[in-house]
């Protein structure tokens, strides 16, 4: 079973760290996905997956498919199988609202979760864990609230489907039967199996574990991939499966989820898992983006300018130093983050394929990459800008509105 | 600060065709006008702006367009009053330049990234137009294309309106604010320092505060605004009107028509433009669709059950 296997986080400080609180690379290095699936005991998204997910919903898969950015998953395979016999499945994420700066880090999930309620014409829930944020980001509930709305506004802006998504926050929506099944979650997750999941000992991080609601906060991730949670949306659905997709580092949350989910007698959910989004200045130092560093991203408010400025500032090259060396050797792919964000964003597979090989053998320069992914980038935040300025507090409310949703399917 | 000469680097490296005056400083177009003969190009006018938010604004015009700031402030969605000359401090904290010098070129410095630049539709139909390039002892010829060059590469969108434009009512239930979508969305805040002076890195004389360009005032008065919403009317009009919306459509199909239509074969073009186009126009039809749903759901709250 998931949870047994000896999935320990290493107190080695030389060893990589992952874990929903942190993450960073063994000795400053790369993040070894590899070796991380080995650890969590999940399974690699390969090709031949990507090759029946286009099959079964006859279209492209999306970029972050072909490019390998959501790598790894859980029983994917066995939602596609209901899915061919016809049994549908519904969709799960969300976002803690602690900041109203969004960068592109941030909508990674969200622009995937877009494809897949298009590609599959399946249901969303997304939930906005406001409590969860005030409580251990010390904000205030009013000020937690209004975060979790103005960051609806910018998920909204990807482009979600109001016939088929609802979006929820813990402190208007928690109740009810969603609170059943968060005391149901509770009542199975020890606080002994929660440490050993998230690999924390007995004298660290007392402190976050003691902390009365905790235990409540823990079930709250797992509630929402039961269907019994949404009785306006699944009635007498129980055994609906769920298909969260999320950031590999949010695995444990859901390896317990998974744990639990068969003893109250629903469907384990399952998880379709991505890598991190490198931040501007270098693959090496930290793993992740930070939305505390504005020089470590590119933010959905920043202008044609700013991004235009910090990827030929910031964005580490793995060009030579001169031109010569540059024309001689070709450039280091492995640490180009220009290079590597366009393998992101840039549709064109033959275009990158190109970029790749001209700036490898050295016959591109930096300059031409940084303008090409400039030029991406600020097209892609135009388009979210755009968007973003029709989402009115009427479309926020419609959005979280508690409906049903009659054509969630079609 | 913006050297004036970045100005003239940045014309030669996008290969602007321009032509260069040199002159001793003026402060007025009469001035202006001594120096630059008007075979030379159209001289402008202009004037810097700012409204009770904070916001600002260059308004680059003919010298013989009529600027009414009521009227324009009502297009704006200020309101009638809303908005006035700004103070000298915000000409150099926000500009870079001395009194007399404001030009729509002053958007190329960072500081004024908030500022929106409005420009004279008028401007289109002329040869030439004549701006200060941040200086006010040189002046600078170029046409609305050289213009739209140099701003579209620091960022920036050319804006031409019709200044001269004067509905009545200006403003109303069945007009909108037409200019209410260039309202910058940040306002700015410039410290109130009576005693600092222009800083310009440039060879002119000493500036002291003389006679400004003669422009038209602004009359004090109430303010009568629209608020927020305003900008985000606009953005909405794509997603809640079917004709703007076919028309951003339209718009969209066509420019990639115009730069990837020639010497293609028709198959090839009819992929691409799927390729190109299929994405972004399901983002433009799920706003709309979510657009119309918000407003049908917001009817449902408010309706009345029906009579038994």
């Amino acid at each position: 079973m998931d949870v047994d296997k000896k999935d320990s986080i290493a107190s080695d400080s030389s060893d990589q760290v992952v874990n929903p609180w942190e993450v960073s690379a063994k000795d400053g290095g790369k993040i070894d996905y590899d070796k991380l699936i080995d650890q969590f005991g999940c399974q690699r998204l390969d090709a031949s997956l990507i090759d029946r997910v286009q099959r079964l919903t006859s279209r492209q898969p999306h970029v972050f498919l072909r490019r390998g950015v959501f790598f790894a998953h859980r029983d994917f395979n066995e939602v596609l199988d209901a899915y061919e016999r016809g049994d549908k499945f519904y969709l799960y994420t969300g976002r803690g609202p602690s900041s109203e700066a969004l960068h592109l880090g941030h909508l990674i999930p969200f622009m995937f979760t877009k494809y897949l309620q298009e590609a599959f014409k399946v249901p969303l829930v997304i939930q906005l864990t406001d409590d969860e944020k005030c409580m251990w980001k010390n904000l205030s509930v009013e000020e937690s609230q209004r975060l979790a709305r103005e960051n609806a506004k910018d998920i909204i802006a990807c482009g979600f489907d109001v016939t088929k998504t609802f979006i929820f926050s813990d402190f208007d929506y928690v109740g009810g039967a969603f609170y059943k099944n968060m005391v149901k979650v509770a009542k199975c997750v020890t606080l002994n199996k929660a440490m050993g999941i998230f690999g924390f000992s007995g004298e660290d991080h007392i402190g976050k574990l003691s902390f009365p609601p905790v235990q409540a906060c823990l079930s709250v991730p797992a509630v929402p991939s039961f269907p019994s949670s949404f009785p306006h949306l699944f009635p007498g659905k129980d055994k609906l499966r769920c298909l969260i997709p999320c950031a590999i580092d949010q695995d444990p949350y859901f390896r317990m989820t998974r744990d639990v989910a068969p003893r109250l007698g629903y469907s384990k959910p399952a998880l379709i898992e991505s890598s991190f989004f490198p931040a501007l200045q270098a693959s090496g130092e930290n793993g992740k983006m930070s939305a505390s560093d504005p020089n470590s991203a590119i933010y959905v408010t920043d202008t044609a300018k700013e991004i235009k400025n910090k990827i030929n500032r910031y964005a580490f090259s793995g060009g030579q130093d001169s031109i010569e060396k540059h024309r001689e050797i070709g450039a280091n792919l492995e640490v180009d983050i220009p290079v590597k964000y366009l393998s992101f964003f840039l549709d064109d597979d033959t275009e990158l394929e190109h970029i790749k090989k001209e700036y490898g053998e050295g016959r591109m320069l930096t300059g031409e990459v940084k303008k090409r992914l400039t030029e991406v980038l600020t097209e892609m935040v135009e388009r979210h800008r755009m968007a973003r300025a029709a989402v009115t507090d009427e479309m926020v409310d419609a959005f979280m509105a508690v409906r049903p949703l009659p054509s969630m399917f079609e | 600060v913006c050297n004036y000469r970045i100005i003239f680097w940045i014309f030669q490296e996008l290969q602007i065709d321009y032509s260069k005056y040199e002159h001793p400083p003026v402060l007025t177009v009469e001035e202006q006008a001594k120096y630059v003969s008007s075979s030379e190009g159209a001289l402008s006018k202009n004037l810097f702006l700012k409204d009770k938010k904070n916001r600002y604004y260059i308004v680059s015009a003919m010298t013989d367009t009529k600027v009414d700031m009521k009227v324009l402030s009502q297009r704006l969605g200020l309101g009638k009053g809303g908005i006035r000359m700004a103070p000298e401090e915000a000409l150099s904290e926000l500009l870079q330049v001395s009194l007399g010098c404001v030009t729509p070129f002053a958007v190329v410095n960072e500081s004024a990234r908030d500022v929106s630049l409005l420009l004279d539709q008028k401007f289109k139909n002329q040869t030439r137009c004549i701006f200060h390039p941040l200086s006010n002892d040189v002046s600078v010829s170029l046409n609305t294309l050289g213009l739209d060059k140099f701003l579209q590469s620091i960022g920036r969108d050319s804006v031409y309106i019709d200044l001269e434009v004067n509905a009545n009512p200006v403003v109303g239930k069945d007009q909108p604010p037409d200019l209410a979508v260039y309202v910058p969305s940040n306002s700015v805040v410039v410290p109130e320092l009576p005693t600092k002076t222009a800083s310009i890195q440039t060879a002119s004389k000493n500036v002291s505060a003389e006679k400004t360009k003669p422009v038209a005032s602004a009359k004090p008065s109430k303010l009568a605004g629209n608020g927020k919403s305003a900008v985000e009317d606009s953005a909405l009009l794509v997603f809640k009107n079917p004709e703007k919306f076919v028309e951003e459509i339209l718009d969209k199909t066509t420019a990639l028509l115009l730069s990837e239509g020639k010497g293609e074969n028709v198959e090839a073009l009819a992929e691409t433009f799927r390729k190109r186009l299929t994405s972004e126009f399901t983002h433009l039809a799920v706003m709309y669709k979510n657009t119309a749903y918000s407003q049908g759901f917001y009817a449902g709250t408010q309706s009345q059950p029906k009579r038994p």
